[in-house]
């Protein structure tokens, strides 16, 4: 059993206000919660990770800082998980239920290198 | 005398476990087992005297004064104790009896709870520390115990008899623990209830009484932490909430026969009302502060279990509630209880789907889930899944269970 990160991905304009109503919010997160719970339920899930505030900065050589990333980069870092899989391929096929792939996002998948 | 027979176990458990808190408390939990031994002594006398010459008007304050004097006798025999601890008592209350037991109830509770957290030391295992729990806080028998655990009396003996020493050797005196120590040891502590209760609940003993009993404890020592501002925190009372509503199940649950009854079938007019008032209310009580504890999870959910309907709205819930313990704590029925909700907010089809990518193949009750799913699908392939859960358990109770869906589905 090998560690893999997933990163998701969005289009900076399609990431949700952080203002929603509770209602809203449940709904928003049902799919998120059905997916994780999913691989939780298989003890596949290592870490439930976070999500990121919308908003950051970028600091670059030269102490140079900007604000992002979205105006670097077209899409935004909205949150990451890991889990657990046997290999890279399981990791991708158990991340192909993820949500963000219905809102125009994508899943990066990284295996964990122990240092 | 029939009543005498009554009153001395049921007085046996209660008075032990007080007079061995209050002289661990008193004179440091390095001499536990004298402890122990004093207080089986004080009831060896009171079996043979009240034998002989009846229950005394006051039988606790008797109690109390044999185990008093005992105590003294013993100490003044004990050097090490001469000499230790003596000085320092003598400096601190140099007129007092030193050897005066405080039997009221604040100390009584204070002792306990002080042992509790002693007993909740990292440095013994979790089944020494439930052990110990059943042993020294709540008074059961070894004998009860073993039964509970399905083991014998030496295997017990020798797990608490390990963890005694492994205690003394690090924790000399029972302070009341500073609110360090209670926010490093308080989710220990209340895994050691959590667990004791499941002993009571689940156990595949067939002694229902102590079973029952096991619960009740569990509640007590909770409620001694809820009595107590330090440990009266959000989830302490979600535990509290959900062993509440567990309880309140316990004599549908269980035919006198020692057989169970699953949640499906049981008797509704048997669930305890009361406790379950209980349980709603501690529920509220808990929904308090930004921590979200597993307890307020399975709480939640055992609050959901009380609406005895099949409302897509509650299992959608309850799904909900299984996908966020999941996602705090993986446990396998947690994993086969979201598959079932699945199956009851969603469809029967998406259940199979996930129950198959659990893969429990070693857990009997994996198979008992995948007979239910199937048994309205495909009635001989149930069959096969409820055999292989058939051969994988040992509880006599949990085969006639299996046994008796079988039948249904031939």
């Amino acid at each position: 059993m090998q560690e893999f990160l997933l990163v998701f991905r969005q289009e900076a304009s399609n990431v949700p206000p952080t203002q929603l109503s509770p209602d809203q919010m449940q709904e928003m997160m049902k799919p998120w919660q059905d997916w994780m719970g999913g691989l939780a339920a298989q003890n596949k899930l290592a870490n439930s990770g976070n999500r990121l505030h919308p908003h950051g900065k970028v600091v670059k050589p030269g102490h140079l800082v900007t604000d992002g990333p979205y105006v670097e980069l077209k899409e935004s870092i909205g949150g990451y998980i890991s889990i657990y899989a046997e290999n890279l391929e399981e990791a991708v096929e158990l991340s192909k239920g993820c949500p963000i792939l219905h809102h125009n996002g994508n899943v990066e998948v990284r295996q964990v290198v122990g240092m | 005398m029939a009543n005498q027979s009554e009153l001395i176990p049921h007085l046996f458990r209660i008075e032990y476990r007080k007079i061995v808190a209050v002289l661990c408390s008193k004179f440091s939990f390095e001499y536990v087992e004298l402890a122990e031994d004093i207080a089986s002594e004080t009831f060896l006398a009171a079996s043979e005297l009240w034998g002989q010459k009846g229950i005394p008007e006051n039988p606790t304050a008797w109690l109390y004064t044999v185990a008093k004097n005992k105590a003294k006798n013993q100490l003044l025999r004990n050097t090490n104790f001469q000499k230790k601890i003596k000085i320092q008592l003598d400096q601190d209350s140099s007129k007092e009896d030193i050897y005066e037991l405080d039997m009221s109830d604040k100390n009584i509770e204070d002792s306990q709870l002080k042992m509790m957290f002693l007993i909740a030391d990292s440095s013994i295992g979790v089944e020494a520390q439930i052990g110990l729990a059943l042993r020294i806080l709540c008074g059961f028998g070894i004998t009860e115990i073993a039964d509970s655990f399905l083991t014998n009396k030496e295997t017990i003996n020798k797990r608490l008899n390990r963890a005694k020493e492994k205690l003394r050797e690090i924790n000399l005196s029972l302070e009341i623990p500073n609110e360090k120590e209670i926010k490093n040891r308080l989710d220990t502590v209340l895994i050691i209830i959590y667990l004791l209760f499941n002993q009571g609940y689940y156990s595949s003993t067939q002694d229902i009484e102590v079973k029952k009993d096991f619960c009740l404890e569990a509640i007590r020592l909770c409620y001694l932490l809820l009595n107590n501002p330090l440990t009266n925190q959000p989830k302490t009372n979600a535990l509290m909430s959900l062993i509440c509503f567990h309880t309140s199940r316990f004599d549908a649950r269980h035919q006198t026969n020692g057989q169970i009854v699953l949640f499906e079938d049981q008797d509704i007019n048997l669930w305890n009302q009361e406790l379950i008032l209980k349980g709603e209310y501690f529920l509220n009580q808990s929904a308090t502060g930004n921590k979200l504890s597993k307890y307020h999870l399975e709480a939640a959910i055992a609050y959901w279990h009380t609406q005895k309907n099949n409302e897509i709205e509650k299992w959608s819930q309850i799904l909900n509630l299984y996908n966020q313990l999941l996602i705090l704590e993986y446990s396998p029925i947690a994993a086969l209880n979201r598959a079932y909700a699945i199956s009851k907010a969603e469809s029967i089809e998406k259940a199979i789907e996930e129950a198959l990518k659990l893969k429990l193949e070693s857990n009997h009750f994996y198979f008992i889930l995948l007979g239910e799913l199937y048994k309205s699908k495909d009635a001989h392939l149930a069959i096969q899944y409820f055999e292989k859960a058939f051969n994988l358990t040992n509880s006599s109770s949990e085969k006639e269970v299996i046994k008796k869906k079988i039948d249904l589905l031939r």
